[in-house]
């Protein structure tokens, strides 16, 4: 579905990403797991085609940069791990721009499955009762399922997440994660994801990419790339130690 | 009304008021002329009958019409221009004069009256050819600069240029005046923003504008929405993020230019009615573009009212009332903004 080969990104001098290559196919959930600065986000940035990059990401064939925005936004859709809104837009206007790359050419504005995605995907993130409320007016974590149903309304086939839990309250990490291993689970679906909390990376991705530095230390089936001895290389500390403590308190 | 677009009934309420509007504008003035002659005088220029308000012809139709219609497209244009931008920069300060567009055509005007720059056989072309010149001038200087300073040419890049730049072409004006010897009343006045001794050419110019470049950033709403929300959000969904960023940017400046090659620089319409647009229809472009047209063009008629009237037979450059109108209305409105996210 998605191949990244010897991606590499500069910030004048600093490499933030360093010929990374990776790929991605349907049902999988890829984890990019790794300290901060490794490059995640610049990775995701890099795929949204947001700064300049070497190597090539492929989609389905073609190559991603000579894709029209359009006609990439079909295929893809990203999920921002912060939302900086100015203008009072409605929910529901929100989430109805995610149906843009529908709505375009000749047939402009005759997007016939556009009204029940856009309810579909409202309902899906527990939004429907936000429908016509002023975005301004949303929590965090509300502003961040708003922006989720706008993916969803996008109707992609690949879904590029940048820390999706961020704002979400406990019952609503677990609505939506297990929201997302569903969606994942369809035909021509994959998810993939920037995670911090290693707990969710575990529990719910299929493939991990551990980074460190703007390299990859890493990658393959979950379990295997967040081993214990590959965890603590990265960040330096007793991750299990850690994690062990964390839990210790609950019991 | 938040959910589609400018209905059709928004449509004709607005153009009722702006023709209510128009026609106390082309009555009132140093010499006041009764509805019925201007009515009567409108009837047979339409026909070509003879009439007995022949006295107040030559005033309605060869001083007042074209004036009045020059500010009520000046106003229509300069209001969409700003919320154009506004959406596009996704900052409520922006407007022409925030990019660079009014400064930089301003000074291709000072420069043009203060040295006679002329076109033989076209008047005016001399001022308006340079205005637009000077537009699409600062214009490619800021993107290119905006452009070489970051490559994605984001919008904070194209506001600090455009500051920076605005600042530099004032400064240019006050050298321009400072040379300008005798002419430098009409320099000044200029300068202020006045909309006095249009005629029918530049009525043709700025509708001719206002059609093109109108029509261009009318079909760019859903793109000036994914922009309002955030320019990587647009990119996310599928917006041609640098096409359609260009595209507006030059329609604003056409339409700026022409502006300002007519009328000079007028200040805080642009910013101000695009607000009050907003408050009232919300900040989708489908409502808030045609809304601001109309609210800008209704807005600078009244202010050219006041500016012609106030102090009879003295007249003020309509730019000193849009200014003083407009900063307490810009102030309050920004106190409420402020107030109201706290």
């Amino acid at each position: 579905m998605l191949q990244a080969d010897k991606i590499t990104v500069r910030y004048g001098t600093r490499t933030a990403l360093d010929s990374l290559s990776f790929s991605l196919e349907e049902h999988q959930w890829l984890m990019l797991v790794g300290p901060n600065g490794a490059g995640k986000s610049t990775l995701i940035r890099a795929l949204a085609q947001n700064i300049p990059y070497t190597g090539t990401f492929t989609l389905f064939g073609q190559q991603l940069n000579a894709m029209k925005p359009a006609e990439r936004a079909k295929l893809i859709g990203f999920l921002s791990q912060s939302h900086s809104v100015q203008y009072a837009y409605t929910v529901e206007e929100i989430v109805r721009l995610g149906r843009y790359a529908h709505t375009r050419g000749f047939l402009s504005h005759h997007d016939e499955d556009g009204e029940a995605a856009v309810s579909h995907a409202l309902e899906l993130t527990g939004m429907t009762e936000y429908r016509n409320t002023d975005i301004l007016s949303l929590s965090g974590g509300e502003l961040q399922r708003a922006f989720l149903a706008q993916v969803f309304a996008q109707q992609p086939q690949l879904l590029v997440l940048d820390e999706p839990a961020n704002h979400l309250d406990l019952p609503y990490q677990q609505r939506i994660f297990e929201l997302i291993d569903d969606w994942r689970k369809q035909p021509g679906h994959a998810v993939l994801s920037v995670v911090h909390d290693l707990g969710l990376a575990k529990r719910f991705g299929t493939h991990a990419v551990l980074l460190n530095e703007g390299r990859c230390v890493s990658r393959g089936e979950c379990n295997d790339v967040l081993s214990i001895e590959n965890l603590s290389n990265v960040y330096r500390m007793d991750v299990h130690g850690w994690m062990r403590e964390q839990l210790k308190l609950w019991e | 009304m938040r959910k589609k677009g400018f209905t059709l009934t928004s449509h004709l309420v607005c153009l009722l008021i702006l023709l209510a509007v128009l026609l106390m504008c082309v009555c009132l003035g140093s010499v006041s002329i009764p509805l019925r002659d201007t009515l009567a005088v409108f009837r047979s220029a339409l026909t070509g009958e003879a009439t007995e308000a022949s006295t107040y012809r030559s005033i309605l139709l060869s001083i007042r019409l074209p004036r009045v219609l020059c500010v009520a497209l000046c106003g229509a244009s300069l209001s969409l221009s700003g919320a154009a931008m506004q959406g596009l920069l996704r900052n409520p300060l922006a407007d022409g004069s925030t990019l660079g567009v009014s400064s930089g055509a301003s000074l291709g005007a000072a420069l043009a009256l203060a040295f006679g720059v002329t076109v033989p056989g076209l008047p005016y072309a001399g001022t308006t050819g340079m205005a637009m010149l000077f537009a699409f001038g600062s214009l490619m200087l800021i993107l290119s600069l905006a452009y070489t300073l970051d490559r994605s040419l984001s919008t904070h890049s194209i506001i600090l240029i455009g500051v920076i730049f605005s600042m530099l072409a004032t400064s240019l004006i006050s050298l321009v005046v400072s040379f300008s010897g005798d002419k430098i009343k009409s320099v000044m006045f200029w300068t202020m923003g006045s909309l006095a001794g249009s005629n029918y050419t530049h009525v043709l110019l700025m509708a001719v504008a206002l059609l093109v470049c109108g029509t261009v950033l009318l079909r760019l709403q859903e793109e000036l929405n994914a922009f309002a929300v955030g320019e990587e959000n647009a990119l996310q969904v599928g917006v041609a993020v640098k096409k359609v960023k260009l595209t507006v940017l030059i329609a604003v400046s056409v339409l700026i230019g022409v502006c300002v090659s007519v009328g000079g620089t007028i200040a805080f319409i642009g910013l101000v009615t695009p607000h009050a647009a907003r408050m009232l229809v919300g900040p989708n472009h489908r409502r808030l573009l045609p809304a601001s047209m109309y609210f800008g063009a209704i807005f600078l008629l009244l202010a050219d009212l006041i500016a012609r009237t106030l102090l009879r037979p003295i007249e003020l450059s309509v730019g000193v009332v849009t200014s003083l109108v407009g900063a307490a209305a810009f102030v309050l409105i920004f106190y409420h903004t402020r107030k109201g996210a706290k």
